[in-house]
């Protein structure tokens, strides 16, 4: 099947998850990413158990922040 | 080395006053050139926080700000944000949450309303380093 990722259309594997792809993107410190699948962000502790479609589209967004 | 027109200064030092008495942030995205970056577009975005102290950018406008990149053939330079009441360097908090070493960390100081400082760094880890930084 073919997904979206970060505007790259590629070819994955069918039962794909979230969590998996972020290993094979080799997301860095994911544990500050914030993923949204289809424009909809995806609460952290789901990326597991979401499996991706076909034609889905997905972004990692760092979180930014900081203070004064 | 990295640059930004006058025009886009003038929108983010407009942006981050409205703000105040918080901090304003938002994206840069322009073009590589070798080592050099070029500012071609400012993303004025909200901080969620609503604070003085801190900033976190919306993401929902961040996502929206990297799809505007990616349609106009842009890539992301990094971000920026104002410091109400401090000065024009990054913060220990600033260094925690800087997560990419490639990009650059603009901080507008507002300190001295009349005499706005606008820098920008690298940092990575703990060390933050000033770049070259033209306004033209």
């Amino acid at each position: 099947m073919f997904i979206t990722v970060a505007g790259i259309k590629k070819e994955v594997k069918e039962g794909l998850t979230v969590a998996q792809l972020i290993v094979d993107e080799k997301v860095e410190t994911p544990e500050y990413v914030t993923v949204s699948l289809n424009d909809e962000f995806l609460e952290s502790g789901t990326f597991d158990k979401t499996v991706l479609k076909d034609g889905d589209t997905v972004e990692f967004l760092y979180f930014m922040g900081g203070g004064q | 080395m990295i640059s930004m027109s006058k025009a886009d200064y003038n929108k983010i030092l407009e942006y981050a006053k409205s703000e105040l008495p918080n901090e304003a942030c938002g994206l840069i995205a322009g073009e590589k050139i070798g080592e050099d970056k070029v500012i071609k577009k400012v993303y004025l975005l909200t901080n969620i926080d609503h604070s003085n102290e801190h900033f976190s950018l919306d993401p929902k406008e961040q996502l929206a700000s990297i799809k505007d990149m990616r349609a106009n053939g842009l890539v992301p330079l990094g971000n920026w944000h104002s410091h109400p009441e401090s000065p024009s360097r990054p913060s220990e908090e600033d260094k925690r949450l800087a997560y990419d070493s490639k990009a650059s960390y603009l901080i507008l100081s507002l300190m001295d309303i009349e005499n706005p400082v606008f820098n920008s760094f690298k940092i990575q880890g703990d060390k933050a380093e000033k770049e070259e930084f033209i306004i033209k």
